[in-house]
């Protein structure tokens, strides 16, 4: 039945391997274990001997205020940025799922902001939310200090999370619009038959329908919100952790110690320490709330 | 209770048009059969008259109320669904009562009615369970009460039956029909099984192509069907059908090599013509050579009640049905009768039937002037 190319000697295949295995090693398991050995060393910025310190660099990070800042900013902005994100595709992909008439630009245009780097849409909406010549300038002359991202920290920390929401959103839009055009047309038909307006068939039928797309999107995104490339990416670029260590979200202060203060093993310390964050947290989505999902 | 008037409804996606033109009125509380082969918009027409469909032409009014821009909800119907598109993520009970959870019906009364509904389709043991632990027949019931439950005006079933084995299809259809006895709404019921068509219409309504060829009592459609479509489409086996001329000069019918005598007026009055002839398998008659028309058995299907032979009529294919006393195999020469009261004649050009007696077999149906329009 399955046809498998059988290979005589041994060589052939690994050298086949050879391309992939020799990516891995390089770019994946020698810097894990470099991480590793420099998260119990101190590591002199500048190369050479580093010093077996053992779990003396954990006891600095922990010891840290501006460290535990980091981990509340950090979970406030993977929490809301991954329930706005989810909420906005949900909304979206509900609205192109029911078909109206032009709807299927949008199936398009709703995707197009996930293909646009997270620093370049944070440099944009750097711009598009300046309080002095941004949208909400003309709030700001009404109600002074109204949004002021420079000067305060909620209101920075609102605006990454905004950037994050909006170029994710086209992500779990296209997740969600699939889940949604996978639910049996004649299920939406006999809600309406039973008497379901539009709204009250999304929450009773078509959401709980969801719920693997939904669970899948949370661990995803709550994993992109925590260690993802744009989280760092838009925090550099819009706020630079600012003002004030309100937006000091864990990967932006991990990559600002480790390569502005050369503090490499205090990095790598807070790196395994994210790492095992992120293994909690996966951990409890899968042992509590994948329980209430039913796959079908 | 409720009846449904259908009046010039057409339906085209786009430029490509499915229905053209449906008229049809059905009485209060019957149970109405639209039958057609895949594809001949019966479907749309169910969907049309729930309101899941829009309707592009034409008017449909449920109990003198036109309904074209009425939500389904608004509409009184009650729909079973051919896969039954049950919830997939709600209990039985949660599936059967949702309409009035929907409609805000207390949850005291509701739980009630559930049980009651329940009781009526034999599934107050299931309540509890999911569809998904459910059989083939039990989600059909749950899909039932579903409808049951809203104490709806009008029944729709879209092909309900065609997703269970053939021995739960003939209980099902039982139940259904007991179920319309006791409730007697008015039922509309789709299917492209003739079977379940004959046995549970009191109208049965033929379709073809987006246009309806017969309407009438399932008898009178099987035994004068209206046009070649019907005659080939009703009865199992399938009618005989093959072509034929009918010589005024002779006054006979011939065909596959042989004449059939014809008295001279009925030939004068149908006049030289190709037409085509038709007679079901079971109205074949055993005969002597001498005046049965002799055929070759290709083959033999036996139904342990008795045997289909199926042969060649002028390079057509021909069935009979014989009884289990007659015994022939392959290769064995048979002769039969058709007898003439039992001949189907259409028109080879329209596909329409022509009378060939004045007087009705079945007493009610055509009338004397259709027969001559017809002719």
């Amino acid at each position: 039945m399955d046809k498998r190319a059988a290979f005589r000697s041994w060589w052939l295949p690994s050298l086949f391997a050879l391309p992939q295995i020799i990516l891995i090693l390089l770019f994946f398991y020698w810097p894990a274990v470099a991480v590793l050995r420099w998260a119990f060393t101190l590591e002199p910025p500048f190369g050479g001997a580093a010093e077996f310190v053992g779990l003396a660099n954990f006891q600095e990070v922990f010891a840290d205020p501006l460290y535990w800042n980091s981990v509340g900013v950090s979970l406030a902005f993977a929490l809301c940025g991954t329930l706005a994100t989810i909420f906005i595709g949900l909304v979206l992909a509900l609205a192109v799922d029911r078909q109206l008439p032009g709807s299927a630009p949008f199936r398009f245009l709703y995707i197009l902001p996930y293909a646009i780097a997270g620093p370049a849409a944070g440099m944009a909406f750097r711009f598009i939310l300046s309080p002095e010549r941004g949208l909400m300038a003309s709030v700001n002359a009404a109600f002074p200090d109204f949004w002021n991202p420079a000067k305060y920290g909620s209101h920075a920390l609102i605006l990454v999370i905004v950037v994050f929401a909006w170029k994710w959103a086209g992500y779990t839009f296209i997740f969600l619009l699939a889940g949604l055009q996978s639910v049996p047309r004649s299920l939406i038909e006999a809600a309406a038959m039973d008497g379901c307006g539009p709204i009250r068939r999304a929450v009773d039928i078509q959401i709980p329908m969801l719920a693997p797309t939904l669970f899948f999107l949370l661990v995803i995104m709550m994993t992109e919100g925590f260690v993802g490339a744009d989280t760092y990416g838009i925090v550099a670029r819009t706020t630079d952790g600012g003002p004030n260590h309100g937006t000091d979200v864990m990967v932006y202060r991990i990559v600002e110690e480790a390569f502005r203060g050369l503090n490499y093993s205090g990095a790598s310390a807070q790196s395994l320490v994210l790492i095992g964050l992120i293994m909690v947290f996966t951990f409890i989505q899968f042992r509590f709330i994948e329980r209430q999902v039913h796959y079908k | 209770m409720a009846d449904i008037a259908i009046r010039a409804v057409r339906k085209s996606y786009g430029k490509t048009p499915t229905l053209h033109g449906i008229d049809l009125a059905f009485a209060s509380g019957e149970f109405v059969v639209i039958l057609g082969p895949s594809g001949c918009g019966k479907s749309t027409l169910l969907r049309m008259i729930a309101g899941l469909e829009e309707i592009t032409a034409g008017e449909i009014a449920i109990n003198g109320r036109v309904v074209n821009r009425l939500e389904p909800r608004e509409r009184g119907c009650a729909m079973v669904f051919q896969n039954y598109a049950l919830y997939p993520h709600m209990t039985v009970a949660g599936n059967i009562g949702y309409a009035l959870k929907v409609a805000g019906v207390p949850k005291a009364e509701r739980l009630r009615r559930i049980e009651e509904t329940a009781k009526i389709v034999g599934l107050v043991d299931y309540l509890d369970r999911k569809p998904a632990a459910l059989s083939g027949g039990q989600r059909q019931r749950v899909a039932m009460a579903r409808a049951i439950i809203r104490e709806p005006n009008v029944f729709l079933f879209d092909e309900p039956l065609s997703n269970l084995d053939a021995k739960l299809r003939v209980t099902m259809r039982a139940e259904i029909r007991k179920l319309h006895q006791r409730l007697s709404a008015t039922s509309i019921f789709v299917t492209h099984d003739q079977v379940e068509a004959m046995t549970l219409a009191d109208k049965l309504v033929v379709m073809n192509k987006g246009v309806v060829e017969q309407v009438g009592q399932p008898l009178d459609i099987y035994h004068r069907p209206a046009s070649i479509f019907v005659a080939s489409f009703i009865g199992s086996p399938a009618m005989n059908l093959f072509d034929a001329h009918i010589s005024v000069h002779d006054a006979c019918l011939a065909f596959g090599g042989t004449k059939m005598p014809i008295e001279k007026a009925l030939a004068a009055r149908l006049g030289e013509r190709h037409v085509t002839v038709g007679i079901r398998p079971e109205q074949c008659v055993v005969a002597s050579e001498a005046r049965g028309i002799a055929m070759k058995v290709d083959f033999v299907e036996e139904l342990g009640s008795g045997r289909v032979i199926h042969s060649e009529l002028g390079g057509q294919p021909f069935a009979a049905c014989i009884d289990e006393e007659t015994h022939v195999r392959p290769g064995d020469r048979i002769a039969l009768e058709l007898p003439l009261a039992h001949l189907h004649v259409f028109d080879r050009e329209t596909g329409r039937r022509i009378e060939l007696e004045f007087e009705p077999r079945s007493g009610r149906g055509a009338t004397k002037r259709q027969m001559l329009e017809a002719v």
